[in-house]
C-alpha cells in the first residue's frame, strides 16, 4: 500500500487508541446522584440554557449542595439545539454516563427526542423549558415530568385576557408545532371569553418576512392580535409591527414575545402586554428571596428560564427525599413527584395527571427592560392534555 | 512478487479490521456499539460519494440530499402514512426512490461542469431540504419526525432477527457495509469503473476515444445516489428519527471533509475518514465547549498541510481544471 | 393582493436586491479575479452586523459606526488575504471549499467568544426613525428607503470604479484572463489584495447598514451566504453587472414567492437558478 495511505491508517489507529483511553478513564464514584444537564451551550438559546442551569444549581446550593441527602454530580452536555444530534447526545448521557435523571431541554424538537430516549430507557426526565404539547400529551409517560409549561397554556391565558377587552382577534405565528399549539390555546381561551378569532395567519419557520402578513392583518381590521414567533424573529416582528403603525391601532398580545429581548426591541416594545407564568416584580416572600439570591450568586436578575430550572431541582428533590436517596425506587419517587406541591418563585406549583405544571398566569406590561407584573389573569391553569393516556 | 506481498498484507489487514469490528459489541458498551454503528453508516455515505468525487472527478456539494431522502422514504412509509414497516419493503424502496431521483436530477445537473456543477448540486440539495422542511405532506417540520420504531424483519410468521436489539443492528449494518465495499471493489475493476476513472483523468480524451461520457457520469451519479440513500435509510433506523438537517449543505460539507480526511479515490478512504471524523468530534467536544473552533482549525490545517497521497490526488484534479493540457 | 401590498413588497424586493448585490459583488469579484470560492464570505456580512452592534454602543452615532466599521473590515480583509487566502490560489476548488468552510466555523466561534450568542439590535438613528404613509393603513419605515438609496449609491460607485477607472480595468482584466495580467507586469499581489479587501468591506458594510432594519443574530451569515452564491452563479462568475441583475431577480423571486406561495417560498430561488442555468449554463453574463 502507499505510504500516505499507511499513515492515514496509523492516524486512525492512534485516534482509536486515544478514544479507548478516554473511555477507560471515566471512572464513576458511586455515591453522588448524577444529574444529566442536556442544555444549549451555544447558538441562539445558549443564554436560556445558562439561565436554566443557574436556576437548578441555585436550588441545590440552597440545600447545602445535596439533593435527597446525597451529594450531586453534574454531567453537562451542549445539545446545540440540534435535533439531528439529539438521539446521540441523549444516549450518551443515559448509556455512557449513566445519569440518574435527565434535565433538558430548551428546543422542542430536541426535547421530543430526549423524551423518546427517556421512554425507551425508562430514565427519569424533567423538561425545564420545551413546551411541545406532545411531551406531556401523546408521548406522556410516568417517568417524564415538565417544570415549565405547555405551549397551550400561555396561549389560553392570553386568550382569556384579550377577550376581556376585545371581541375579535387575528393570530400570527410560525407554522410549526409550537406556533400551532400556542395559537390553538389562544383560540380556546379567547372563545371561552366570548370572542371570535377571525383568521389565523402564518408563515414558514423561520422566515422573518412579516410584511405581507401585517398588511393582511391591517385589512382584516380585528380589535386585537396575538403573535407567536421566537428568537431573532420576535425582535424583528415587534419592530416591524410598530413601524407599520399597528401598535396603536391593533393592540398586540403575546406570551414570550418580549422575554429576554426588550433591550433589542427598544421603544417598539414599550407598553406591550404579555401573559406568562412568571414576571418581574412578583411580590411574594419566596420570589423576593429567590431574586435576591440569584442576583447575589450570578450578578444578574433571574428570568422565567431560571425559575423553571430552579423548580426542576425542587421537584427532583421531592422525589429523592421520599425514597431517601434510593434512585432505584422509581415508582415511589414518581408518586411523590406527582403529588408535589411546590412553593415556586412563580407562585404555587403542582402537577397535572400528565405531569405538566398547574400554575398561575400573570399579565405583564413591558416597561424599560422589564416585564412588570400588573395582574393575575388565571390561577391554577392546567393543560387538559387530552392525548395523554397513561 | 512485490504486488503479491502487498495484496497479502493488505488482505491480512482487512481481515484483522473486520475481526476487530465483529468483536466490538462483545465489549458490552451499548453507547459505543451505537457509536460505531453510526460511524459505519457514515462511511457508507462517504464511500458512495467517493464514487463520484474520487473516481469520476465530479465534486457534488449536494450529496446529503440522497442521504436525507433515503431516511425520509422510511419515515413516510413507516410512520407518516403507515404504508408498511417491513424491512424487506422499505429498504429497497429507499434505495430505488433515491436512485431514480438521482437519475432524474442527474439528467439536468450533469450538463454543467466544474464550479457550476458544484453549485447546481448544492441548489438541488437545497430544494429538497426546503421541501422536507416546509411541506407538511412530506413531514414538513424543522424538528423532523420521530419514527414509530425499527423496521420489522418479519417474513410472514418467521422473524429472523430484531433490529431493535443494539447488537443485531450493529451486525446488520456491518454486513451491509462489507457488501458495499465488495460491490465497490467489483464495480471499480469493471469496465464501468475503469471508464469512470478515465473520465476523472481526462474527460475530453475519453470523449475523443468515443466513450459516451454523459451516460457513464449519469450511471455513477445514479449509483452513488442510491447507495447514499441506503446509508440514509440506515441512519434513520439507527436514530428512530429523521430531520431536514440530514439534507443540509452542512451535511454535504461534512461528508466531503470526511473524504478528504480519509483520502479520496481510495476505497477505504471513506471508512478511515468517517472513523477519524467522528472520533475527532467526540474528543474535541469532550475537552472543550468551543469544539467548533477546533474543528475549523483542524479542517484548515488538514487542507493546508496534508502530506503525501491526498494532495497529489487533488492536485491531479486541480490540473484538470487549470487547463486541459492534453 | 392589493396595490399597497404590491408596492411595499416591491420596495422590500429592491432593498433586499441591493443588499444582496453588495454582498454578492465582493464574492463574484474574488471568484472571478482570483478563482477562489470563499465560503466564509457570509461571515464577513455577520461580522459587519456585529461590528455595528458593538461600535454603535460605543460611538452612539450610526455614521461614525459605519465608516469606522467599514475601514476596520477592509483592513481585516487585506490581512486575511495576505495571511491565508493567498495560499489558496493554486489549490483546487474542493480544497478551497473545505478550507473556507473551516474558516467559517472559526469565525462563528470567535464571534461567540468575542461578543455572544444572543439576538441584538442596532438603533435606527433618530433622524431616520419615522414612517412614510402608504395607502390608508400601512406605513413604510423611512430607514429602509434611506438604506436603498445608500446601497444604490455604493453600487453606482462600484460600477464607476470597475468600468471607468484604471484600477477597474485591471480588475476586469484579471477576471477574464489572470495569467495575461501577470505577464503584462501588473503587480498581481496588490491587485488581489485590493479586490479581496474590497469584497470584505462591501459585505461588512451591507451587514452594518442592514442591522438597524433587521436584527443581529448568530445564523445570519449562513443565510446570506447560500443566497449570494446563487446570485453569483446566476449572474455569471466575475461579472459585476451580472451580480446586479441577478441580485434583483433573486430578490424579487424570493420576496414575492413568500407572499404568493409561502409553503414553497424556500425553493423558489433555487428553481430560478436551475432554470437560468439550463438556459444559460454559464450565467447571465459571461465574464
Amino acid at each position: 500500500m502507499s505510504r500516505p495511505y499507511f499513515y492515514s491508517l496509523v492516524r486512525a489507529a492512534m485516534a482509536v487508541g486515544i478514544a479507548g483511553a478516554a473511555v477507560g478513564a471515566t471512572a464513576q464514584p458511586s455515591d453522588p446522584v448524577k444529574i444529566g444537564l442536556m442544555l444549549p451551550g451555544s447558538g441562539t438559546f445558549a443564554d436560556l440554557g445558562k439561565g436554566i442551569s443557574n436556576g437548578f444549581k441555585l436550588y441545590v446550593s440552597e440545600q447545602g449542595g445535596k439533593l435527597g441527602g446525597r451529594s450531586v454530580e453534574y454531567i453537562a452536555l451542549d445539545d446545540e439545539s440540534e435535533p439531528s444530534k439529539a438521539n446521540e447526545n441523549a444516549n450518551k448521557l443515559v448509556k455512557r454516563d449513566k445519569v440518574d435523571v435527565l434535565i433538558g431541554t430548551v428546543h422542542s424538537g430536541v426535547a421530543m427526542t430526549i423524551a423518546k430516549v427517556a421512554r425507551e430507557t425508562n430514565t427519569l426526565l424533567i423538561v425545564p423549558n420545551a413546551g411541545a404539547g406532545e411531551i406531556t400529551g401523546a408521548m406522556c409517560a410516568p417517568n417524564i415530568f415538565r417544570s415549565s409549561f405547555s405551549n397551550w397554556q400561555p396561549g389560553y391565558a392570553s386568550g382569556l385576557l384579550a377577550a376581556k377587552k376585545h371581541k375579535t382577534a387575528v393570530t400570527i405565528s410560525w407554522k410549526y408545532a409550537a406556533g400551532d399549539e400556542s395559537v390553538k390555546g389562544f383560540r380556546e381561551g379567547f372563545e371561552k371569553g366570548g370572542g371570535k378569532v377571525l383568521k389565523d395567519l402564518s408563515l414558514p419557520f423561520p422566515s422573518t418576512e412579516f410584511q405581507p402578513l401585517l398588511t393582511e392583518l391591517a385589512t382584516l381590521k380585528p380589535e386585537s392580535a396575538y403573535v407567536f414567533v421566537a428568537g431573532a424573529g420576535q425582535v424583528k416582528f415587534v419592530k416591524d409591527y410598530a413601524a407599520a403603525g399597528l401598535k396603536t391601532s391593533i393592540p398586540l398580545y403575546g406570551a414570550f414575545i418580549t422575554e429576554g429581548t426588550l433591550a433589542a426591541q427598544g421603544e417598539a416594545a414599550s407598553g406591550l402586554m404579555t401573559v406568562l407564568h412568571y414576571a418581574d416584580g412578583i411580590k411574594t416572600p419566596k420570589n423576593e428571596q429567590f431574586v435576591a439570591a440569584f442576583n447575589k450568586a450570578y450578578g444578574a436578575a433571574p428570568d422565567v428560564f431560571a425559575v423553571q430550572g430552579y423548580d426542576a431541582a425542587q421537584l427532583y428533590d421531592v422525589g429523592l427525599k421520599a425514597v431517601k436517596g434510593d434512585t432505584k425506587n422509581k415508582a415511589e419517587m414518581i408518586k411523590a413527584m406527582e403529588g408535589a406541591k411546590l412553593e415556586s418563585p412563580r407562585g404555587p406549583l403542582s402537577f397535572s395527571k400528565s405531569h405538566n405544571p398547574i400554575q398561575d398566569f400573570y399579565v405583564r406590561v413591558a416597561r424599560g427592560n422589564q416585564n412588570v407584573m400588573t395582574d393575575v389573569i388565571v390561577r391554577g391553569l392546567a393543560d387538559p392534555s387530552p392525548d395523554c393516556q397513561p | 512478487m512485490s504486488s503479491l506481498v502487498k495484496s497479502r498484507s493488505r488482505a491480512a489487514l482487512i481481515a484483522l479490521f473486520f475481526l476487530m469490528l465483529a468483536g466490538f459489541p462483545l465489549l458490552d458498551q451499548p453507547f459505543y456499539t451505537e457509536l460505531v454503528t453510526r460511524v459505519m453508516i457514515l462511511s457508507m455515505f462517504a464511500i458512495s460519494l467517493d464514487l463520484l468525487v474520487g473516481y469520476t472527478g465530479l465534486i457534488s456539494f449536494g450529496h446529503a440530499a440522497w442521504f436525507g431522502l433515503g431516511g425520509y422514504v422510511f419515515a413516510l412509509l413507516g410512520t407518516k402514512y403507515h404504508v408498511t414497516n417491513s424491512l424487506w419493503l422499505t429498504l429497497p424502496a429507499a434505495v430505488l426512490v433515491t436512485a431514480s431521483t438521482a437519475f432524474m436530477i442527474g439528467l439536468f445537473v450533469l450538463r454543467t461542469r466544474g464550479m457550476f456543477f458544484i453549485m447546481v448540486t448544492l441548489a438541488f440539495a437545497q430544494i429538497f431540504y426546503f421541501l422536507f422542511h416546509d411541506v407538511k405532506a412530506l413531514g414538513g417540520s424543522s424538528d423532523g419526525m420521530n419514527l414509530r420504531g425499527k423496521p420489522s424483519a418479519a417474513l410472514g410468521p418467521w422473524v429472523p432477527f430484531e433490529l431493535s436489539n443494539t447488537e443485531t443492528l450493529y451486525y446488520f449494518v456491518m454486513i451491509l457495509m462489507a457488501a458495499l465495499l465488495l460491490l465497490m471493489t467489483l464495480l471499480l475493476r469493471s469496465p464501468l469503473g475503469c471508464a469512470l476513472q478515465g473520465i476523472r483523468e481526462n474527460e475530453h480524451r475519453m470523449e475523443a476515444i468515443g466513450f459516451p461520457v454523459f451516460r457513464y457520469k449519469l450511471a455513477a451519479f445514479t449509483i452513488a445516489g442510491g447507495l447514499a440513500g441506503l446509508a440514509g435509510y440506515l441512519f434513520a433506523v439507527l436514530n428512530s428519527a429523521v430531520n431536514p438537517e440530514m439534507l443540509s449543505w452542512h451535511q454535504s460539507a461534512d461528508v466531503l471533509l470526511i473524504l478528504i480526511l480519509g483520502g479520496m479515490g481510495q476505497l477505504w478512504g471513506g471508512l478511515i475518514g468517517a472513523f477519524t471524523f467522528v472520533l475527532l468530534q467526540e474528543l474535541l467536544s469532550s475537552f472543550t465547549k468551543l469544539w467548533h473552533l477546533w474543528l475549523g482549525v483542524t479542517i484548515v490545517l488538514v487542507v493546508l498541510l496534508l502530506p503525501g497521497g491526498m494532495i497529489s490526488l487533488s492536485e491531479r484534479i486541480n490540473s484538470l481544471w487549470q487547463g486541459r493540457r492534453t | 393582493m392589493d396595490l399597497a401590498l404590491v408596492l411595499i413588497q416591491t420596495l422590500n424586493a429592491i432593498q433586499y436586491g441591493l443588499l444582496l448585490f453588495l454582498v454578492a459583488s465582493g464574492l463574484t469579484l474574488v471568484f472571478g479575479v482570483m478563482g477562489v470560492i470563499n465560503l466564509a464570505h457570509g461571515s464577513f456580512y455577520m461580522m459587519g452586523a456585529y461590528l455595528a452592534f458593538t461600535l454603535s454602543s460605543l460611538t452612539g452615532n450610526l455614521f461614525v459606526t459605519i465608516i469606522l466599521g467599514t475601514l476596520l473590515s477592509v483592513v481585516l480583509g487585506a490581512v486575511l488575504e495576505w495571511a491565508l487566502y493567498s495560499h489558496l490560489y493554486q489549490r483546487n476548488h474542493l480544497q478551497q471549499v473545505l478550507l473556507t468552510y473551516g474558516l467559517m466555523l472559526i469565525f462563528e466561534e470567535m464571534r461567540s467568544v468575542l461578543v455572544d450568542n444572543a439576538v441584538h439590535s442596532v438603533e435606527v438613528p433618530a433622524w431616520a426613525n419615522f414612517s412614510v404613509p402608504l395607502g390608508s393603513v400601512m406605513t413604510y419605515p423611512a430607514y429602509r428607503l434611506f438604506m436603498s438609496v445608500i446601497c444604490l449609491a455604493v453600487a453606482l460607485g462600484l460600477y464607476v470604479l470597475i468600468q471607468r477607472t484604471k484600477v477597474g480595468a485591471r480588475i476586469r482584466a484579471g477576471a477574464s484572463n489572470r495569467s495575461m495580467v501577470q505577464i503584462l507586469g501588473i503587480n498581481i499581489d496588490w491587485l488581489y489584495r485590493l479586490v479581496f479587501a474590497l469584497g470584505v468591506g462591501l459585505a461588512a458594510f451591507a451587514g452594518m447598514i442592514n442591522a438597524p432594519a433587521s436584527s443581529v443574530s448568530p445564523g445570519m451569515g449562513s443565510q446570506v451566504l447560500i443566497v449570494s452564491f446563487v446570485v453569483v452563479i446566476v449572474g455569471g462568475i466575475g461579472s459585476v453587472q451580472g451580480a446586479m441583475l441577478a441580485s434583483l431577480l433573486i430578490a424579487f423571486a424570493d420576496t414575492f414567492s413568500k407572499v404568493l406561495i409561502p409553503d414553497y417560498a424556500g425553493v423558489a430561488i433555487y428553481v430560478v437558478m436551475a432554470g437560468i442555468l439550463l438556459w444559460r449554463p454559464e450565467g447571465l453574463f459571461k465574464s
